[in-house]
């Protein structure tokens, strides 16, 4: 029963993913990209949650740390060079 | 089969539900912030929802996610706020929909 | 003890963030911690912190619960209205950005007014300047600047002023 739920899960949280790549490679700005980036981001974040529940494996909510703290760094700066860049 | 097991399980579900939700107003939303709004909110509430039912489904993993889940409701909205202010000063399009514009206006005023 | 020092609270923060992720109290583990703690907290002792400002009395604990349950309901209202407004076909959005006024004085309790406004219904901000927010709103309901600051700001501004007045 659980299995099926975290089945279920994943095809959701896959499905948005797609959803927000298609923006990611359609653009049209490159802010629009960042926003996609920083949605896919915390997707898989998620995602990197559920295959630790599946997997049985706490050590992969390390990854899921670190990648949500750079994802974050990452944004700001590129915030920072379409303010300032060009 | 257990009960916290059903809720953590129906937990997840709803939080990937409202992912996909995010993902659909990025692709159907007009222009750039409001895009931001629907990524920004839909994917705090799923990331913490999901949080929450891994959390019901593996106690001893609860204080880590917590750490995550706080993570996210600090920055995620820090990220879409400095997205915002950058893709404004840059003069990002906006949506014909859109009715007033106050900031444009202001900084108008005052070159 | 209304008075921490800053370099105490970013300390006791750091700490807790550390054994979070650890998620054991073992010694090795609690003395590294208190070490790298310590350290960081010397080095950025000028820095803020979420608790900079925050005056410890049962008065602003209190504020600070009531404020975490209206966020998170706020939270939720906010996700059921973006849910509405991307399933409906016709997607009916009236987008403005208007211009609000806070009565905060501290930097850290505007931070935190500014980020719950981005997570409650449609509105999103996207500048800050001085006691000025511009605020960008999927639905605006008011534009003029009295208006739309009893409908946006009020409601936290009523907890964050007890926490961080």
């Amino acid at each position: 029963m659980v299995d099926i739920l975290i089945y279920i899960a994943t095809a959701l949280t896959g499905t948005g993913i797609l959803l927000a790549l298609y923006r990611f490679l359609k653009g049209p700005s490159p802010a629009d990209r960042v926003v996609a980036f920083d949605t896919l981001t915390l997707m898989t974040v998620t995602l990197i949650v559920i295959i630790a529940l599946a997997e049985g494996r706490g050590i992969y909510l390390d990854v899921a740390v670190v990648y949500a703290l750079l994802s974050f760094l990452g944004v700001i700066a590129v915030a920072r060079y379409l303010e300032r860049g060009f | 089969m257990t009960i916290p097991g059903i809720i953590g399980g129906l937990f997840l579900v709803l939080g990937a539900a409202f992912l996909l939700l995010a993902g659909l107003g990025l692709v159907r939303m007009p222009d750039l912030f409001n895009r931001i709004q629907a990524g920004t909110k839909a994917t705090t509430l799923g990331t913490l929802l999901t949080l929450a039912g891994a959390a019901c489904l593996r106690p001893e993993w609860t204080l880590k996610l917590l750490l995550i889940g706080l993570f996210i409701l600090l920055t995620n909205p820090i990220s879409s706020q400095v997205l915002a202010r950058a893709a404004h000063r840059t003069g990002a399009a906006k949506s014909e929909k859109t009715t007033v514009d106050r900031l444009v206006d202001d900084t108008e005023e005052r070159p | 003890m209304t008075r921490v020092p800053a370099i105490a609270l970013l300390f006791a923060t750091l700490l807790l963030f550390w054994l979070f992720l650890n998620g054991s109290l073992a010694g090795d583990v609690l003395v590294v911690g208190i070490v790298a703690a310590l350290f960081i907290a010397i080095l950025f002792r000028g820095g803020r912190s979420i608790l900079s400002g925050f005056h410890f009395t049962p008065r602003t604990i209190f504020a600070a619960l009531g404020y975490l349950v209206f966020f998170l309901a706020e939270l939720i209202k906010s996700n059921l209205h973006i849910a509405r407004v991307v399933l409906t076909p016709s997607l009916p959005i009236t987008p403005a950005i208007v211009k609000v006024r806070t009565r905060l004085q501290s930097p850290m309790g505007r931070l935190l007014l500014a980020n719950s406004i981005t997570l409650t219904p449609g509105t999103l901000t996207v500048e800050i300047d001085g006691e000025w927010l511009y605020i960008h709103w999927v639905n605006a309901e008011a534009t003029d600047i009295d208006a739309a600051t009893a409908q946006i700001v009020a409601g936290f501004e009523k907890y964050l002023e007890v926490m961080y007045g």
